[in-house]
């Protein structure tokens, strides 16, 4: 049941592939590469209860390790996709063992000074990265095993094969006597721990599980779309997947796809109407603390079907 | 053949204030020891050098016949350590099943084994007919039984209840008495507990703490003689 | 220029940065140490008294000075009151649970930015100076007459610069003696120590909260009223004046007034010394792993001895 209804958004995501008109098409593109970084985030937030304020580094980790290894060694796309995700499972790594000497506000600030120095750096190394004005990726490096990814149909195709990755992965996860134990973590880690659960490493898996999966959705962002720039590093792309997961539920399998959904059809619409478009987003920030902490998913659950996961 | 636990000289400074004061210890296999004492003797302290939660700052616990003074609670567990917290401590979102079940997982892996290890556990205290429930609905009482059913679940060599019965009705605590007569065929368990009723009918031997040091050990019936505790400690309770 | 001139230079563009951003960062430290939540819209409030400061000046007219003074006296006291509002209408509504603290005022950030971008709009405007003489600075050398002065060119600084550090100086003075000799900071300090005991002895707790989130934007106006001659008024000024205190008031250790002004010094000082020599960007790059850091390894602060 609870892996037909997943399955069912899958093969609704696949079927409006033929359906949709081209706008929509596109945007549904976008909307699932960053519903990927938005399990990313799930995944730390959601599940293990860890308030992170930096994952644009990770994010931008993939991102970078991707287009730069494109951009300055010529290496092939698989490769370059793979050099994304290894930067992010490598800064993912680094910033744990650190972060995670804190916990509470401090962990929050922690990941937000880290990820701005990150932020910065990108931008103090303009040579290389082009800063905030960021570089094109030729469409001719953009050709992955014999698929043009500059063809919207194959990126839309592209874009639906690493959701659905993150996505089974998620759902596999959060069923594994693991992903209970983060939850467990989530709950009283004190009691987690005493029950002869080592918490400070499984934390420590679940940041750099979070940090790769963001990578990867950063790299096939840069790749899919062919352009890396300094503003996917900014503290912005550290709030998204946070109001992302927030507004679609967070601990949930589909929360993170919904709330990316919601946001990016509703600052698309605000967009339409006002230069100040990013004021929906503080908008939606104070209504979900002040009157739906557990998001569209989490009201489902709580009021129509509670074993969903 | 060793004993199961044995602490040496085990000893805890809280900024400069003594809490518990070259405390030896040892726990026989299969006993049940209480530990007594007034409020404030040093006695979660002690317990909480021996499963990890504490630093000791000078002293030695051995376990199985291992020194363990460093090793952290995790691993001590992993060993054969239970602890159940003097303030109960479950996880309040999660089903009453889950929360055992986390507890089972410690040590199992297939599936079907955890899932029947965590109805036995839930049987024992009686609590089989909730386990669908929230935990945090839970009635307080029924809270504590689920943090010894937790215990129960990690199968332990040493059962560690810090003030187990508190909040629990009468017929809750003759349903603790029988439990642990029968737990005492498979582990040892060391035991906090005010209820002086409890103590004498389960445990094998007692230890008084009193202002961090023993102040004497025994069997039920010799501490029920023993002057010094019946001034520090029994005659006040009883008043 | 040479290299002591220039030194000297950087310094006092320094130390107009650290008095403006010991303001900034004593409010944000006030909100932390009384409240126990972090204020992530701290640098909105301000930018909101830059934008007031610009409103007002513009609305009344007449000589440079009139303006000024009416934004100094009026731009806190309304960001003061919207900052309290806030409080008291979302902050208390979610009980002051520090991450949803936290995600809230993440909010109210964007919230603010993009509503003075609706009213404000993209320009960055200045505000005139109530004075601003061009004041020459001496310098010596030891030549073979001896210790001689002379003016370097360039050396120079304004007589509005020099007041902006002895103003500063007078409201953190103010400030302190709010706290330590008045009932109502002695009420702050109560509520701080233990807040339910403060509730027990009839503190109005709710108040307070209002009042200090109120005082901690206040401050964080004044501090943008004072530089906004200086720097223009901007909607996106924001962002640096909130990493900055952000940085102070982790380095001062969270929550202690004498370490924060302190650590505002350092920062403001050694931001101004390293952005004249080297890049800007590197500057804060160094800042935001020390803080980092800092967090990780020493979280009471690099000058506090209590833990946060």
């Amino acid at each position: 049941m609870k892996l037909a209804v997943h399955l069912g958004l899958l093969a609704v995501l696949l079927a409006l592939h033929w359906v949709l008109p081209d706008y929509h098409h596109g945007n549904l593109a976008r909307i699932m590469v960053l519903a990927t970084y938005a399990i990313g985030y799930n995944i730390l937030f959601g599940y293990t209860g860890l308030l992170s304020l930096g994952h644009a580094m990770f994010f931008a980790a993939g991102m970078y390790g991707m287009a730069l290894s494109i951009r300055h060694f010529g290496v092939d796309p698989a490769t370059a996709m793979l050099a994304g995700i290894a930067a992010g499972a490598v800064v993912s790594l680094v910033v744990g063992v650190l972060a995670l000497r804190t916990q509470g506000v401090a962990f929050m600030i922690v990941t937000l000074m880290f990820a701005q120095a990150a932020y910065l750096t990108i931008l103090y190394f303009g040579t290389y990265t082009r800063g905030d004005e960021g570089f094109v990726i030729q469409a001719t490096d953009r050709v992955m095993f014999g698929f043009d990814l500059t063809n919207p149909d194959t990126r839309y195709l592209a874009a639906f094969a690493v959701f659905s990755v993150a996505f089974l992965l998620s759902l596999r996860l959060v069923s594994s006597p693991f992903g209970k134990s983060l939850v467990a973590i989530r709950e009283n880690e004190e009691r987690t721990q005493m029950l002869g659960y080592n918490t400070t490493r499984r934390k420590l898996a679940a940041v750099v599980i979070s940090g790769t999966l963001s990578a990867f959705a950063g790299a096939a962002y840069g790749l899919l779309f062919g352009y890396a720039g300094a503003s996917f590093a900014g503290v912005q792309y550290s709030i998204f997947p946070l109001l992302w997961v927030l507004l679609g539920g967070a601990g949930t399998v589909i929360g993170p796809f919904i709330g990316t959904l919601f946001m990016f059809y509703l600052i698309d619409t605000a967009d339409d109407v006002t230069d100040a478009y990013l004021l929906i987003v503080g908008v939606v920030l104070v209504l979900l603390t002040l009157f739906a902490r557990q998001g569209i998913a989490g009201e489902l659950r709580r009021r129509v079907w509670k074993a969903l996961p | 053949m060793t004993p199961l636990l044995s602490n040496k000289g085990l000893t805890k400074h809280f900024s400069g204030l003594v809490a518990v004061e070259d405390v030896d210890l040892t726990v026989q296999r299969n006993e049940v020891r209480a530990l007594i004492g007034p409020n404030g003797a040093g006695k979660t302290t002690l317990v909480g050098m021996i499963s990890g939660r504490i630093e000791p700052t000078r002293g030695t616990v051995r376990f199985d016949g291992k020194d363990i003074t460093r090793l952290s609670a995790h691993r001590r567990m992993q060993m054969g350590m239970a602890y159940t917290f003097q303030i109960t401590s479950i996880f309040p979102g999660l089903s009453v099943e889950e929360n055992v079940a986390l507890a089972v997982r410690v040590r199992l892996s297939d599936p079907e084994e955890v899932d029947r290890a965590t109805k036995r556990a839930l049987k024992r205290v009686g609590l089989e007919a909730r386990m669908d429930q929230e935990a945090g609905d839970l009635s307080y009482g029924h809270q504590r039984l689920l943090e010894i059913a937790m215990g129960l679940a990690q199968a332990p060599k040493l059962l560690i209840l810090d003030e187990p019965t508190q909040g629990l009705s009468e017929g809750e605590i003759e349903g603790f008495v029988a439990l642990v007569g029968h737990l005492a065929h498979e582990a040892s368990i060391l035991l906090i507990e005010h209820n002086m009723r409890v103590v004498m009918e389960v445990a094998h031997r007692i230890t008084v703490l009193n202002f961090g040091a023993v102040l004497a050990e025994g069997t039920p019936e010799e501490i029920r003689g023993n002057d010094a505790v019946q001034a520090a400690y029994l005659g006040t309770e009883h008043a | 220029m040479e290299f002591g001139p220039h030194l000297f230079l950087a310094i006092l563009e320094g130390a107009v940065t650290a008095a403006v951003l010991s303001l900034t960062a004593v409010g944000l430290s006030l909100v932390f140490g009384v409240m126990r939540v972090v204020n992530v819209a701290h640098g909105e409030f301000y930018m909101l008294g830059a934008v007031l400061a610009w409103f007002i000046a513009t609305q009344i007219g007449g000589h440079p000075a009139i303006g000024f003074v009416a934004a100094l006296i009026l731009a806190p006291l309304l960001v003061g009151a919207l900052a309290a509002a806030a409080d008291m209408t979302i902050l208390k509504r979610i009980e002051y649970d520090p991450e949803r603290t936290i995600v809230a005022t993440i909010g109210l950030l964007y919230i603010l930015q993009q509503v003075a971008l609706m009213t404000y709009g993209p320009d960055a405007r200045p505000v005139e100076p109530p004075f601003n003489d061009r004041i020459a600075l001496p310098w010596f050398e030891f030549t073979d007459a001896g210790l001689e002065f002379y003016y370097p060119w360039g050396l120079s600084t304004t007589s509005y610069k020099l007041a902006v550090i002895a103003a500063a100086a007078v409201l953190l003075i103010a400030v302190w003696l709010l706290m330590t000799r008045t009932r109502i900071g002695l009420v702050m300090r109560a509520t701080q120590q233990d807040r339910d005991m403060a509730t027990a002895f009839g503190i109005p707790v709710e108040r307070v909260y209002a009042l200090v989130f109120g005082l901690g934007a206040a401050l964080a106006a004044l501090g943008a009223v004072l530089i906004v001659p200086i720097q223009q008024a901007h909607y996106l000024m924001g962002g640096d004046p909130l990493l900055l205190s952000f940085i102070v008031v982790i380095i001062g250790g969270l929550g202690s007034l004498p370490g924060t002004v302190i650590a505002a010094l350092i920062i403001g000082l050694s931001d101004g010394i390293i952005s004249v020599f080297f890049s800007p960007t590197l500057a804060k790059i160094l800042a935001t792993l020390l803080v980092a850091l800092v967090l990780v390894f020493r979280p009471q602060g690099l000058f506090g001895t209590r833990a946060a």
